[in-house]
């Protein structure tokens, strides 16, 4: 019996790809693929499009099975054994909030993009991996669904994921990213996200912050996380090659490019910006510091990609320096503003601990003891005093990323960003000169943004059933029940939250480990222990 | 090949698996640092980073297919090229 020789990854991957389109006969190719010229993008041959994994179908299953298996294996594992209630403490299920209502949207939304894609783009090879891409991205938000459902019938703000993405003020940060991507032509799209989103930033994410799950105790959330981010290793090549593809079929694409990669960095930059806080705030033991991983996963492997790039004219994003300038302040300044928002968002906030705040000075030498320990100390003050800091009025929302205005100057951290344009007879407000010119160069595209703060004091963020004529008719509370948090319950002083106090009582440790217990349940358990 | 000496980096998930992909790596890559993070293990490695099949197997004592590499990866920066016998990650400038 003979048998055939096996076909090389290289033979495999071309019989997949190459060859297999047909010419149409019948119908325009332009009319067949409509989305193609519109961007200015000029492809002269597909064919030389190449994906560097050259991942053939049978080994995409095989692999992205075996991947699965071991990560329900690990879920498993970790709900039978309890295992939300061995993480470090209730302050880390916060960051999970987060995850659940922010990312998971993003993943779906991805799945959205792609699925897209694969239909557009104008041949065999791109299609497949896009396609490919599809199912990750849906993978991904069922995987972290799943993940994070186990944690949902123990603690409050993860029931509602999907409707809160929708309808909460600050949810509509990253929702309103990938809504703009998706609604931009497809090259732009896969620039926006292969490329600037997941190649140049969402290490940030799966790598510094999952480890950092990993040293809280959370194997679910790590699992889950290096599975989805080993599926973006795949996408981010893919990223890096669409940049390559696009600027070696046409000089006149150079530019073009080099605009999506500017907006898209800042874009992107922008909605990671919450990861810095989750890394320096939410994480009680700490892996790194969100200055140390903007070092590396930015300035040093972000710097290589953009000197490999720059034998095509490409050069580093616009405003990239503002980042690292930023990068000793973000996640100080955002904790600030979700801190005084604390009422209207879908978790608890809590001050940093004496020891946080002394690592925050180790960590930010030039900037913490200088900027923000003192702020601290003094809300702290007041929280001990019973009168805690609270903002009383909504932040002014940026129009492009939607973020508060919450940011400080690029060379004056005591000084709040704010600049403003008027167009069409309106004035429109951003957070910083990177989203100004974003809005600058598509102001008809930017001037629809949703923006919630403006949809609640026009009256737009109100249930059926809620009567604005009525004699006690509250619109803050109304517009938080609109945005599918439980006033009272999902935002407040992490202390009094619900979440502290089951923990407790669930495992008589204290849910905050730096402060020691706020119940009796604690105190019961250590009182008998030193007996 | 260029002689770049930009970062190129690969990161896996720390397992019993990836202990000898780990020092397969470390072996045929003289310059690459490795760095163990919880749960994860990332190794640097100044402009090229090479992964050889051959060995691999050599420390897992089985056949070893280089794509069974996606099963525990966590991340990877470089341009990559792969065969059916080395996994390179690379930056040409």
């Amino acid at each position: 019996m003979t048998k055939a020789k096996k076909l090389s990854l290289k033979q495999n991957y071309t019989m997949l790809t190459k060859g297999l389109d047909w010419e149409p006969s019948y119908q325009k190719k332009e009319d067949i693929f409509p989305q193609l010229s519109f961007e200015g993008i000029k492809i002269h041959n597909w064919d030389n499009w190449e994906d560097p994994f050259r991942l053939t179908i049978d080994a995409y299953w095989k692999y992205q099975g075996e991947k699965e298996k071991k990560l329900y294996a690990i879920i498993d594992a970790f709900q039978q054994n309890n295992g939300q209630f061995n993480v470090t403490d209730a302050r880390y299920i916060q960051a999970l909030k987060i995850f659940i209502n922010a990312v998971v949207g993003l993943e779906y939304s991805a799945w959205r993009g792609f699925t897209r894609l694969g239909r557009e783009l104008g041949d065999a090879s791109p299609r497949i991996a896009t396609q490919m891409q599809a199912i990750d991205e849906m993978r991904h938000a069922t995987t972290q669904t799943h993940a994070i459902s186990h944690y949902n019938r123990f603690f409050e703000g993860m029931g509602n994921a999907p409707y809160q993405y929708d309808h909460a003020w600050y949810l509509s940060i990253p929702k309103s990213f990938f809504d703009d991507a998706c609604s931009a032509g497809p090259f732009e799209f896969i620039v926006a996200i292969s490329f600037a989103f997941e190649y140049v930033l969402t290490n940030l994410v799966f790598m510094p912050w999952m480890s950092g799950a990993a040293y809280n105790g959370d194997m679910s959330t790590v699992s889950f996380g290096f599975s989805a981010q080993s599926d973006e290793a795949r996408h981010m090549t893919l990223g890096l090659e669409v940049i390559k593809f696009l600027l070696e079929q046409d000089p006149d694409n150079v530019a073009i490019v080099q605009k999506w990669i500017d907006k898209w960095f800042w874009r992107a930059y922008r909605v990671l910006s919450l990861v810095a806080t989750m890394m320096d705030y939410m994480l009680p033991k700490r892996v790194m510091s969100w200055d140390e991983a903007w070092t590396i996963y930015y300035e040093e492997n972000g710097g290589a990609l953009f000197a490999d790039l720059a034998r095509y004219g490409i050069k580093p994003p616009r405003n990239a320096e503002v980042t690292i300038k930023e990068k000793g302040r973000l996640s100080h300044e955002m904790w600030s503003i979700f801190y005084a928002n604390r009422d209207v968002v879908g978790f608890p906030l809590w001050l940093p601990s004496q020891e946080e705040m002394a690592w925050f000075s180790e960590k930010y030498p030039d900037t913490f003891d200088k900027y923000y320990r003192p702020r601290f100390e003094y809300w702290q003050e007041l929280e001990d005093l019973g009168t805690p800091y609270t903002n009383s009025t909504l932040p002014q929302l940026c129009q492009v990323c939607q973020w508060p205005c919450l940011f400080t100057e690029a060379d004056d951290p005591t000084e709040f960003v704010h600049r403003e344009t008027e167009f069409d007879g309106e004035i429109f407000h951003f957070c910083s000169d990177g989203c100004h010119q974003i809005f600058e160069d598509e102001p008809k595209k930017y001037i629809q943004a949703w923006l919630p703060v403006h949809q609640i004091y026009m009256g737009n963020c109100l249930l059926p059933d809620a009567d604005p004529s009525s004699p006690d008719f509250n619109p803050m509370a109304e517009a938080i029940r609109y945005m599918g948090i439980k006033p009272g319950v999902d935002g407040g002083l992490f202390k009094d939250h619900s979440d502290a106090k089951n923990w407790e009582k669930w495992t008589e440790r204290p849910a905050n480990i730096h402060q020691g217990a706020s119940t009796d349940f604690v105190r019961k358990t250590s009182s008998q222990n030193s007996k | 090949m260029a002689n770049s000496k930009q970062p190129v980096f690969i990161a896996f998930q720390a397992n019993n698996d990836t202990l000898p992909i780990i020092d397969a790596i470390s072996e045929d890559n003289p310059n690459a640092v490795v760095t163990e993070m919880p749960a994860m293990v990332k190794i640097d490695c100044p402009g090229r980073l090479v992964i050889k099949r051959e060995s691999i197997e050599e420390k897992m004592g089985r056949e070893f297919n280089l794509q069974e590499l996606q099963i525990n990866l966590i991340s990877l920066s470089g341009e990559i090229d792969e065969d059916d016998d080395e996994f390179t990650l690379f930056w040409n400038e």
